[in-house]
This record gives C-alpha cells, structure tokens and sequence, in this order.
C-alpha cells in the first residue's frame, strides 16, 4: 500500500477553478481533465505529475464548485493521494466516493518543502521523507468514509453492500 | 436534555430517528434529489453500479442550465443522453434548456419545502435554505448511490447562528450583506457547518433576498445556510405553509456552535475582487476600475427583484462605449414577469443584451468568456482565477444595482448616486 513520490505543494484555498476550469469541462473525457490539472497554479503540474506523487497544501482544499472532474483531473493526472491541512467539503466526499486518498494533517505543511520525496503509508498515517529524516502525521479517515476507500470508491462500495444482500 | 437545531430535525427526520446531534454520521434519505448538465456523469455511474431500477423517481429533478443551448457538440450530445433517460426512467420533474438555473426552479417551482433534506450535485444547492430547507452540494458519483439506494452518509453539522439587526440603506441589498460577511469570516470559517439567519431583519428580506443569502454562504465554506419558514414564506407560498412542521424551526434552547450579531445597517454596498470572494471590501474602494464586461444574472443574483434594481439604475441612461452589459434572467417565468412589467425593455434600450435564461458565463463555459486582460463586474458568487474565461482576466463581484452602475460608467461605480428610491 505504500507508496512514494514528489510533492507538490500548493497553498490555502486552493479552489476548483484552478484545479481545472469550467472552460474544459465540455468535454467528458478524463486524460483532457488531467492535461490542464492545476493549470490555474502551476504551469508545469500537468507535464511533469507522475503515477505516485502527492499534493502537499494548506486549509480548505479543493473549495468552490461541486465537480467532481477536480477530482478526476488529479487522480487521472497520477496523484497517489492528497494531504492538506483542511478540505471543502464536497470535494473531500467526491475523492473518498472516486477512491482517491484524502488525509487531513497539521504538520505535513510545514514538514516538506515543494519537489520534496516522500513515501505515503496510509494504514500507518504517515508522510515520510525518503531519507527519513522527517515524518508528518496524518489523522485518521473517518471511519464510514475508510470503509468506501477500502473498496476502492463508491461505486464498488455499493456493488459490494448489493453483493451482500 | 437541550433544544435542536433546525439542521438537526430536518437530518434526524431523514434518517428515521429523532435523536440526533450535531458530530453524528447518519444514513439519510433526502427528499429531493437535484442534478443539472451533470446528470450525464451521474447516470455513468449509476448504469456502473448495475442497478435495474431507481429508488424513487419522483425525488429527482433535473435541471439542465450550465450549458443552455448547448456550447459544443459534446455538451449537445450529453443533453441528448439526459433527455432520453429522462424519457426511459419515468423521471416527471424535467426542465429542459430555456427553463432556468437549477436552484432558481427548485424554489420557484415549490420543489424544495420547508424541513426537506434536498441534496444536489452543485455547490450552490444551499441556496433552497431559503425555503427553510436543509439543502447541500454533493458529487455526481454520490447522486447516483442515492439514486440507487435512496440514502446517503451525512455528519450532521454544527450551526453557526448569524443574528441580524436593523435596515439595509438605500441601494444597499442582501448580496451586500453577504460580502461583508465574506469579508468579516473568510472562505472556510463556515466548513463543514451549517449557517442559520434570524433576527428581526429578516423580515424585512423576501425569499428572493434569502436565496442570495442563503446561496452565498457556500463561499463561507458552510454545508448549508438555512432562513427557516416564517410568516413571510407563508405569504410567499400559503399552498405550501401547512407543510411546515415543527421541523422547521430551532428550539429556542438549542446549541449553537456561534452566535455572530450583525447590525445590517452598517454595510455599504459591497465589491469583491479579484479572484477571492473574501477580498470585499465597500464599493467605493474599487471605483475607478475599468470594466470590459458587465454581467447580471446566475444563480445568486438573476430574478426579478434584481432585474428591477438594475432597470431602475439604468433608466434613461446609456451602457458606457465599449462596455459590454450581458444580463441572463434566472428563468423563463423570471424573463416573462420582467417582460410584462417593462424590466427587459429598459435593458435593452440601455445597451444591454439579454442572454437565455440559465447560468450564462458565470462558469466561463459560453455565452460571454472573458479574454486575456478583461476585466468583468458580476452580479455571481464566485471571482475565481480564470473563471469566466481567460486566466488573466479579473472578476469583480456585486448587487445588481452595483453591476448596473457601473456598466453605465464604465467602471466600478458605488451605486447610491444611482438609485435614489426605494425598491
């Protein structure tokens, strides 16, 4: 379940229209979504993102709109999982129900600086420096939201609880 | 054992038991269930999830209205594709392009009731609080488990209860209010939370006012802002007032996480901008900045009342030269209403144009994008980066009136030498 990777870090507030306008949003197609994945902040994300890396940011990520292609946009992009210090709501909702890792934590900002490498454990909550000279903790997925990401989303949650009846 | 919350009743309600609190995660089943132009993404999951049959079509409304009429051949496709199921599902609540912006219908069609738990696939859901309903945004993915199953997970919220006082001034409206609240709490101070508004000043504020409100507590991160069901909703809709139940209202004994008073007489008419909602500060700061576009309309700030506080800045005066003035009435019943009372006349005989009704540019997909350079004032919710169309142009938001005035300037006008009467 480990994994690692490069941080890329971004700020507070980081809203839907900059993790991907609705200027792209026309067309249902997710590699389009992820080659304008955080284009609003960083010119380079969407060319050099790779399968593995992690979005390191402040308060309130992932604000503004209900789209879920936000979601879709990074997770198609390689975003192994995001660790910020608070997220907007739905957004947070959309990447548990898309399977993409989501942690809240209060130190991992501070730890790494942006181009960091790290390694993700997400059963032992930590962001680890591949050095392993600094460790952020990252809180605990609550517990019903756990259960949806451990399935892999939403939809195979759901398969899965139909699955049982 | 203390009082409940509005928030709390109306989630308890839904989820089958009386006895919740504020931190709790329940399996609720809402009563209305709202999807827009992302029905289609909807519909993929839920065909995914193999489901036959839906739980209970007569919950669901669709709206289509982001891209109305269709922009591209893909966006004319989807519509297809929503239109068709809409056909095959039996689903009876369908507005189709042209009918107006979602949450515009929800209320203006009595979809949304006072103590419902409405959920629906776009941020701005909470505007149906102003009917004194729990309503909140959700993804495409979890609207197509409900549709599936009937329910969704929900932590019920803690509410922050926002106590006003005294009259708005002249030229001064809700929208107002609500940039300075943007100001006063920034975009997160609300998250995960539920806002309720009371106090003597709502009465003096129509269900249209508290639709902006209401609307534009999303930009304070809140889950849902509710304005519960007073005698000015039984006015409003004495069809529906029966309905309202003691679900409908806090117990006067009840927690609140905060209790914030403000003295609305105090707030100036109000400008955002750029790029964060919470960067409002009085008109009069911005004046002077130029302006290419002029956009009344969306979800927050398209109906009548607004129309009319536009028409009546911009009576007998002349949009600026190369000012753009775009206005989009938040639906067809809105547009009709405006035609009648001459709203739409004056406008146009003003220089501006008139969009169909729907969400126009506000999401910078058609209908007026911005480019490179260009500077917009907006009667929407939301200057974000790149908004409306190029990244490097800038959005400026406020009241209608204030959109007005400036479009006649051509730049950012403080709008109280304008509009001298009472609306």
């Amino acid at each position: 379940m480990t994994s690692s990777g490069r941080v890329w870090k971004f700020g507070d507030d980081v809203n839907t229209d900059l993790i991907i306008p609705g200027r792209y949003l026309s067309r249902y197609d997710e590699a389009h979504l992820a080659e304008h994945a955080m284009e609003g902040l960083s010119e380079s994300f969407a060319k050099e993102v790779v399968q593995g890396d992690i979005i390191v940011a402040g308060r309130n990520f992932g604000c503004g709109s209900s789209r879920e292609q936000a979601v879709m946009a990074l997770k198609r992009a390689g975003v192994a999982a995001i660790v910020a210090r608070s997220y907007a709501r739905i957004f947070y909702r959309n990447s548990i129900n898309l399977g993409l890792h989501v942690f809240e934590s209060d130190d991992a900002y501070d730890a790494f600086p942006d181009g960091a490498r790290v390694s993700l454990d997400p059963i032992g909550h930590a962001l680890t420096s591949l050095d392993g000279a600094k460790t952020a903790q990252l809180k605990e997925i609550p517990h019903h939201a756990r259960k949806i990401l451990d399935s892999g989303g939403l939809v195979p949650h759901l398969k899965g609880r139909f699955g049982e009846k | 054992m203390t009082g409940r919350t509005v928030a709390e009743k109306i989630i308890g309600r839904a989820a089958g038991t009386s006895e919740v609190r504020a931190g709790e995660v329940v399996e609720a089943y809402p009563d209305l269930l709202m999807s827009h132009e992302n029905t289609y993404l909807v519909s993929k999951a839920f065909r995914e999830l193999g489901v036959k049959k839906l739980y209970d079509p007569d919950r669901i409304a669709i709206v289509l209205d982001h891209r109305t009429p269709a922009n591209t051949v893909e966006t004319a496709t989807a519509h297809s594709h929503i239109r068709k199921l809409v056909h095959d599902s039996g689903i009876k609540r369908f507005y189709d392009v042209g009918e107006g912006i979602c949450h515009q219908i929800l209320v203006e069609e009595h979809l949304a009731k006072p103590g419902q738990l409405v959920v629906g696939t776009d941020s701005h859901t909470s505007t149906a609080g102003a009917v004194g309903a729990f309503a909140t945004g959700i993804g495409a993915t979890e609207m197509a488990g409900i549709w599936a199953t009937g329910f969704l997970w929900l932590k019920v919220p803690e509410t922050i209860r926002i106590h006003m006082r005294g009259h708005l001034e002249k030229a001064v409206f809700p929208k107002d209010i609500s940039l300075h609240l943007a100001a006063k709490m920034g975009p997160s101070r609300a998250e995960y939370k539920c806002i309720e508004f009371d106090g003597i000043f709502l009465f003096d504020v129509s269900i249209s006012g508290r639709m902006v409100l209401c609307n534009m507590a999303t930009e304070l991160g809140a889950k849902a802002a509710i304005a519960p069901a007073d005698s000015t909703f039984s006015t409003w809709s004495p069809e529906h007032c029966g309905q309202m139940g003691h679900t409908c209202k806090s117990d006067p004994d009840a927690r609140y996480c905060e209790s914030m008073e403000l003295e609305v007489e105090r707030i100036p008419p109000m400008v955002s901008g750029p790029d964060k909602v919470e960067a409002a500060r009085p008109a009069e700061k911005f004046e002077g900045i130029r302006i290419d576009q002029a956009f009344i309309g969306t979800c927050t700030n398209g109906r009548l009342e607004d129309l009319i506080a536009a028409s009546w800045v911009l009576k007998g005066n002349k949009v600026a030269p190369g000012v753009r003035l775009l206005v989009a009435p938040a639906s067809r019943d809105v547009l009709s209403t405006a035609m009648d009372m001459g709203v739409i006349q004056t406008i146009v005989a003003a220089g501006g144009t008139i969009l169909p009704p729907g969400c126009g540019p506000c999401l910078g997909a058609h209908g007026g994008v911005l480019g490179s350079g260009e500077v917009c004032i907006s009667s929407g919710n939301r200057n974000f980066k790149g908004r409306m169309g190029s990244p490097d142009s800038e959005i400026y938001i406020a009241s209608p009136a204030t959109v007005a005035a400036s479009a006649i300037v051509g730049k950012v006008t403080d709008p109280r030498g304008w509009l001298t009467v009472d609306l």
